[in-house]
């Protein structure tokens, strides 16, 4: 009886602790094949927008794992913005792709990808190639940034990545003028996936770092935000915010309480006494 | 046997509690009354070179003909649109009068399609190339009254010759009147010194500059910046910092703009309330010739001059904004029988840019600068490194299980020890 009742302990704690990098990966990795909130309207809809902003105000709004496409001129600024939520590793990808009509060109052009956060700081690549030269021969370039693991919470003195809106800015870096203004074609996709309990971090904010959340009921002053909002305000993950109280750490420190409390048993039984027959008492 | 069952029914329950509680609903975001309609002036070239025909085999003036039919079918609902011509009057030799050429032909309103189709198909390529007035012009019909967005769309094949009159000057004066305009510009198989001139228009209000070859190209970049204009937008509100904290306007969260000189700096006031996040970002343009190297700071500073947070950032290169941010957790206060502690705190935001220029760019009107304040409430601090103090790994697993090996032992000898006694 007893050895059963270890053995169904020990099994539970195996499967907990098995189960662990599983169901987190499960929790929190958000659904790639997502719809996405149209940057204008707000409405729900499936499509990838086609269309980039031109400046962080104006910045498209995109999902992970969605494919934003635009057309545009060699030398706009490009802005698209997507979320980012605790414990996620986002992945920027880029393509720009030169149709035939830009034979015209003469000179290398230099691409770059910048990834700033809700407070427009600029956030730093971890690898990838964030900047690269598209020389006059070939027709397309891809550029690629990852950055560092989203935190829950940061030191305000740090610019440590935060849950919130992260945009995105393609441009060209450097190029000889009579390249500029030729039509190019750009495709922007990012992917979060997430890095589980070893990154989870105490503490929380109160709200994401989406800007704009109060600008939109400014309107008594400048009566200037009817009917329109900042596109990052409205920017979500698929499934919304995560709450932050989830971590697969409860797991790992749950199954150790487990394994400790069997591990006490298994101590007790090798060191108590040998059970003999209770003798009556005198 | 009874300890660890229950421990497992402890566990179980937790985990059930964690699931359920996982994501909370998402805000439904509401609909918002639509702001004032966005305006758009069309101002196309009808200067005598338009009849080069070098575009498709046909001329320039016949492929914006089309170009403008395309986009004027493709206009959205809810644009007010105006059309306005430079140089299509006056086909003589003085510079004077060619130079004032330019004349409203459709006014900014809402769109009859038939009507503007029939003006635009009158239009025969005539005279000069007066682009400065046209844009004065184009500035003026759109108007400057209201909050609506603005954006005037130039579309021609030839640079400026109206000296003294520098377009590239008009461009960003009429930026600096903080109307919310954009000057987008499309040069029809433009030569180099088009080319320079139609990107400095453009990189002075924020706007875009794009090579035309194609026909299919023009009325796709037109309609393009057409439905970019119908895109609701949040217009900031214009204000003026001050040069020190103490005469520095109060801002309450928003939006705003304002115009900041080479490497000056400009002071804000903020009040932030005990349990309250202040969050700030500032972007500052580049709408002229700069120097490659250039910063923004952005510091949060007590009225006392005690230096709080910033934010700082620098760079290189081509760049159309630089950017920074900052936000201030102000804690919770713990005796809040005190009202006099509940009182808001002052906090100074004080903007400043490294930006430089050569001698020859003017340095007024001042770079633009968008700066945002959020108050949000304040975060959970962190208590604990980890998440809410947890463990993780083999190691805590292998320390909690020679704890409890341990300890365990330790029980079944203290019991046999009693055991020996009670014999």
């Amino acid at each position: 009886m007893r050895i059963t009742g270890m053995f169904t302990g020990s099994l539970l704690a195996a499967a907990l602790l098995l189960g662990t990098a599983g169901a987190a990966a499960a929790d929190e990795t958000p659904d790639p094949s997502g719809t996405a909130t149209g940057s204008s309207d707000g409405s729900d809809s499936a499509q990838a927008p086609t269309e980039a902003g031109t400046s962080f105000r104006t910045a498209t709004a995109f999902r992970p794992g969605q494919r934003a496409t635009a057309g545009a001129s060699t030398g706009d600024y490009l802005y698209w913005v997507f979320p980012v939520d605790v414990g996620q590793r986002a992945t920027v990808k880029a393509k720009i792709a030169l149709p035939d009509s830009a034979a015209a060109r003469k000179g290398p052009v230099t691409w770059q990808i910048d990834v700033y956060d809700g407070l427009r700081r600029r956030q730093a690549c971890v690898y990838g190639a964030q900047t690269r030269t598209l020389t006059a021969d070939k027709s397309s370039v891809e550029l690629r940034c990852v950055l560092r693991t989203v935190r829950a919470w940061a030191e305000p003195w740090s610019a440590d990545p935060l849950p919130g809106s992260y945009f995105v800015r393609l441009t060209v870096l450097d190029a000889q003028e009579q390249d500029l203004g030729l039509p190019v074609t750009t495709e922007i996709e990012a992917q979060a996936p997430s890095q589980g309990g070893a990154q989870a971090v105490d503490g929380k904010l109160s709200v994401p770092l989406t800007p704009g959340r109060t600008t939109v009921s400014q309107s008594g002053g400048g009566a200037s935000s009817e009917g329109a909002r900042l596109a990052a305000s409205g920017v979500e993950p698929e499934g919304g915010w995560s709450s932050g109280r989830w971590t697969d750490r409860w797991l790992w420190t749950v199954g150790g309480g487990v394994l400790g409390a069997l591990a006490g048993i298994a101590g007790y039984t090798l060191a108590r006494p040998a059970r003999r027959p209770a003798a009556p008492r005198v | 046997m009874i300890i660890s069952s229950r421990s497992a029914a402890v566990v179980c329950g937790l985990v059930a509690t964690l699931a359920v509680g996982l994501f909370p609903p998402a805000a439904a975001a509401a609909d918002e009354p639509a702001g004032p309609a966005p305006r758009v002036d069309l101002v196309l070239d009808v200067s005598g070179s338009m009849r080069t025909r070098d575009i498709d085999g046909k001329s320039r003036m016949t492929a914006a003909k089309q170009a403008f039919n395309d986009v004027l079918d493709a206009v959205p609902e809810g644009v007010e649109l105006g059309i306005r011509t430079l140089g299509a009057d006056y086909p003589g030799k003085d510079t004077k009068v060619g130079c004032k050429d330019t004349k409203q032909l459709y006014p900014v309103g809402p769109l009859d399609r038939t009507e503007a189709k029939t003006a635009v198909a009158t239009l025969v390529p005539t005279g000069w190339t007066p682009i400065g007035p046209a844009l004065l012009g184009a500035a003026q019909d759109l108007g400057e009254d209201g909050d609506a967005s603005r954006r005037i769309v130039l579309i021609t094949d030839g640079e400026d010759t109206c000296a003294p009159l520098d377009p590239c000057e008009v461009a960003r004066e009429i930026a600096a009147k903080g109307i919310h305009l954009t000057i987008d510009t499309l040069g029809l198989v433009p030569d180099e010194k088009t080319r320079q001139q139609l990107t400095c228009i453009a990189e002075a209000t924020g706007g875009t500059f794009t090579a035309v070859q194609h026909t299919d190209e023009l009325s796709r970049r037109v309609t393009q910046l057409v439905d970019r204009a119908a895109d609701p937008v949040v217009n900031p509100v214009a204000t003026e910092g001050a040069a020190r904290c103490a005469d520095a306007p109060q801002i309450k969260p928003g939006l705003y703009s304002d115009r900041e000189k080479f490497s000056e700096h400009r002071w804000y006031r903020v009040d932030v309330l005990p349990g309250q996040e202040l969050r700030a970002s500032v972007s500052v343009g580049a709408d002229r010739a700069v120097d490659q190297d250039y910063g923004v700071l952005l510091r949060a500073v007590t009225v006392h001059g005690r230096e709080i947070v910033r934010g700082s950032e620098a760079g290189d290169g081509r760049t159309d904004v630089i950017s920074s941010g900052l936000r201030y957790p102000k804690p919770e206060q713990d005796d809040t029988d005190d009202d006099d502690k509940q009182a808001a705190e002052t906090v100074c935001l004080q903007v400043s840019n490294s930006f430089s220029a050569p001698a020859s760019v003017k340095t007024t009107p001042g770079l633009p600068v968008e700066l945002t304040v959020d108050l949000v409430d304040a975060p959970d601090t962190a208590s604990d490194v980890a998440s809410f103090g947890l463990g993780r790994g083999w190691w805590l697993l292998g320390v909690l299980a020679l704890t409890g090996l341990v300890a365990g032992l330790l029980w079944g000898w203290i019991s046999r020890l009693r055991l020996v006694w009670s014999n």
